[in-house]
């Protein structure tokens, strides 16, 4: 759908003029100047619900920037990695885009992206320390800046604050084992019918947040070999199975789960694990009774975690420019005028996603809301996935993997050893490449 | 561009033999035959060939910024493909599929059909028109209302188990029941077309056999068995063949049903499913066009199964 725009009719006006002089004039060449009324036509490919919303950003940036026109197209989340990659083949990417948190380093091992280092060492209005540090270092690759963050998620507790009371809980559970003790009273009182916790078996992204919470770095030796045997994977993986051996949790699809919040309302489950954008939908479809009756808190440690807090895995969009684009300079002032904090605050009243800018986490909206401050709580304590293009297809073993385990089939140890090998084998391409490399130009020690 | 080349060499080879005495006819018929061949040539034979090559090699998404990075791997792609287990797990779903499925698929058109013949059936346009319906319906927007169906809470399936007493099915979470469930789906989508196959091949059936078996004396099932099924020979050779290749390229059933997955445990995962999810999803374009000429493979030799199988009991008839 083409999006609404108030200038359509003045756009037809320049237009119109531009025809009159393509008659004296080589037509294409003209038409190509004319397109956006003789101003800089920048192209953004936004995804999902942010394509629709950051239009209402647009037209301010627009009068700061009369030079500039940008045209804005909406992408829906699941088509767009394959759009993207086949805009690359075909020569046709947009100038910026917003990127999945995940997509980045194959973008970048393409070369498709540009690298942003000089822009901000330049740039007074953005600073690197102003980010959450872990969100900021998932677009720094090698070494090389090639995605600003402009929002953030990670994943951490949602829970029923009355369930968790009359269970006997600690409020919120801190440690991993406060947490396993709290499950199992809730299970008991539950009953057959009931479970502590729902974690969707085919999504990989709740056993990836408790690896990365006890600290497993996922792969070892720069992104070469997986690191499923170690024993910080070991531990969460033995956690997470587990709870569905345990009866904690059900052994359930998320496409099969039905309605998510009425089930969470009737007491099915009361926990669950999940990112920012629950939040908005939590508060909307819960019955107005249980409306103070939920809350959110970080993911509980390991027990011997450092300073007692556990490590999130911090996930959300980037903003990146084409090394295509012709449009550099303007591109990045479009960057830099979404990544300002007033945007941002204005993003969040109006599509819930959290800030990347910490500055922009003071807005009212933001401080007094109990829930957002324990998803900023966790994103102090958050790192990055492992920056390596062929992660996703790792993690999808990973679940897969488990699947088998939580059925029986499979002891863990051994689905461990596999999926080592699994990842041993996605990464062997990754491997050569490094080390031809690295034979290239053995003098450097380069990044 | 060679394919075009290869057509004309063709032709004139052919061209040098019509000198020594090839009919005119046959000169003029391979004129006329060039443009349907060098469209074949080029639209189909090249890109096949261009896949069997790329399956040689390890094209994936380093090669697709620079082909420096492609490796020419020989059979590795195939056989890492035939020590995966995931492939093997694909192959046996998509057997499991065609061979249930199939079958069952083709019984429901002929036994639809067979009714839709029958002197007795009333509305024969309503129904041919119900039947065929869900064909031309898109699959995504029938996925959407099966999925419903098969709800375990609050499907209508399980609600019709529970009135006849019997305990309610998961069926697309249970990796034992998700495959017919699919097979059930895919069975009511599409028996409608072959129904409009088998009732064309009856209408084709002389009254005058069935005059002279009445005749003879003979009821409902001796007509069915020695005139209807034997005249309908052909037509059910060619539902048969096509069905079975139709039913093993299974892809968009379990990838609308189980959201591309092909779960749960991957009991749903159809080869096509996999190449997919490989080829798309990751970008394994090497490995991905190894597992479509495996299951070419799989398929010309099933078809030929299918067709000697047809030529012994043609033998024996």
């Amino acid at each position: 759908m083409r999006p609404r725009r108030p200038s359509l009719g003045s756009r037809r006006a320049v237009q119109r003029r531009c025809a009159a002089v393509a008659v004296l004039a080589a037509l294409g060449a003209t038409q190509a100047g004319c397109g956006g009324g003789g101003r800089e036509r920048l192209e953004l490919w936004a995804l999902g619900r942010e394509g629709e919303v950051v239009q209402q950003l647009l037209p301010e940036f627009e009068r700061r920037h009369p030079e500039l026109r940008v045209e804005v197209q909406q992408i829906p989340f699941v088509m767009a990695h394959e759009k993207l990659l086949t805009a690359f083949v075909g020569r046709s990417t947009p100038d910026v885009a917003q990127l999945g948190s995940t997509w980045i380093p194959e973008l970048a091992a393409i070369g498709a992206l540009a690298a942003l280092d000089g822009r901000v060492a330049e740039s007074r209005a953005l600073s690197p320390g102003d980010f959450f540090p872990g969100s900021w270092d998932g677009g720094v690759i090698e070494g090389q800046v090639y995605a600003i963050p402009w929002y953030v998620d990670t994943r951490l507790l949602f829970y029923r604050t009355d369930l968790l009371a009359a269970a006997g809980c600690e409020l919120p559970p801190r440690t991993w084992s406060s947490w396993r003790r709290c499950m199992e009273r809730l299970k008991a009182r539950a009953g057959p019918d009931g479970f502590a916790i729902l974690l969707p078996t085919n999504e990989w992204p709740p056993p990836v947040a408790l690896l990365v919470d006890a600290g497993s770095p996922l792969l070892r030796d720069g992104g070469r070999y997986g690191a499923f045997r170690d024993p910080r994977s070991r531990r969460a993986m033995s956690f997470y199975v587990d709870l569905f051996r345990a009866g904690l949790a059900p052994v359930v699809v998320d496409y099969r789960v039905g309605n998510l919040y009425q089930l969470f309302a009737q007491g099915w489950f009361a926990m669950y694990i999940s990112g920012p954008w629950d939040m908005g939908e939590f508060r909307r479809r819960l019955p107005p009774a249980l409306a103070g009756s939920w809350a959110t808190a970080p993911l509980p440690a390991p027990d011997d975690a450092a300073g007692g807090v556990g490590t999130g895995l911090v996930g959300g969009s980037s903003l990146v420019i084409f090394r295509a684009s012709r449009h550099q300079r303007a591109a990045w002032e479009l960057v830099e005028y979404l990544s300002q904090p007033a945007q941002q605050a204005r993003f969040y009243a109006l599509v819930g996603d959290l800030p990347a800018r910490r500055a922009a986490w003071q807005d009212p909206a933001l401080a007094g809301d109990r829930r957002a401050r324990a998803f900023q709580e966790q994103l102090q304590h958050a790192v990055a996935a492992p920056k390596v293009p062929e992660l996703e297809q790792i993690v999808t073993r990973l679940w897969e993997r488990s699947e088998g385990v939580i059925e029986g089939r499979q002891g863990l140890d051994q689905a461990l050893v596999d999926l080592d090998r699994d990842a041993d084998r996605i990464l062997e391409k990754r491997r050569w490449l490094l080390a031809r490399q690295a034979a290239r130009r053995p003098a450097r020690g380069g990044p | 561009m060679s394919g075009d080349r290869a057509a004309a060499a063709a032709a004139g080879a052919r061209g040098a033999a019509a000198r020594r005495g090839v009919p005119a006819e046959a000169r003029a018929a391979l004129w006329l035959l060039a443009p349907g061949l060098a469209v074949i040539g080029v639209f189909f034979l090249l890109p096949a060939a261009a896949a069997l090559l790329l399956s040689l090699t390890d094209f994936d998404i380093y090669a697709l910024a620079d082909l420096g990075n492609l490796r020419f791997v020989g059979l590795g792609n195939y056989r890492r493909l035939l020590a995966d287990p995931i492939f093997w797990t694909a192959l046996r779903n998509t057997f499991y599929f065609a061979f249930v499925g199939g079958p069952l698929s083709v019984l429901v058109s002929l036994v639809a059909a067979l009714l839709l013949d029958s002197r007795l059936a009333r509305w024969r346009g309503l129904f041919r028109t119900v039947f065929f319906a869900p064909v031309v319906t898109t699959l995504v927007a029938v996925a959407v209302v099966w999925r419903y169906l098969y709800h375990p809470r609050f499907g209508l399936l399980n609600r019709f188990l529970g009135w006849v007493g019997l305990p309610a099915i998961d069926w697309l979470g249970d990796p034992r029941w998700a495959m017919p469930a699919i097979i059930l789906l895919a069975v009511w989508k599409n028996f409608g077309y072959n129904m409009i196959v088998f009732l064309a091949g009856l209408q084709n059936v002389p009254a005058t056999l069935y005059e002279a078996a009445r005749i003879d004396g003979a009821g409902w099932w001796r007509q069915l068995r020695h005139i209807t099924l034997p005249m309908l020979a052909p037509t059910f050779l060619f539902v048969a063949v096509i069905t079975m290749i139709g039913y093993f390229q299974l892809f968009t059933e379990p990838y609308v049903m189980t959201r591309g997955e092909g779960g749960p445990v991957n009991s749903t995962l159809s080869v096509v499913l996999l190449m997919y999810k490989q080829g798309f999803r990751f970008w394994n374009m090497g490995y991905g066009a190894a597992v479509a000429f495996v299951l070419f493979v799989v398929i010309v030799c099933v078809t030929a199964l299918q067709l000697l199988l047809r030529r012994r009991g043609g033998e024996r008839a």
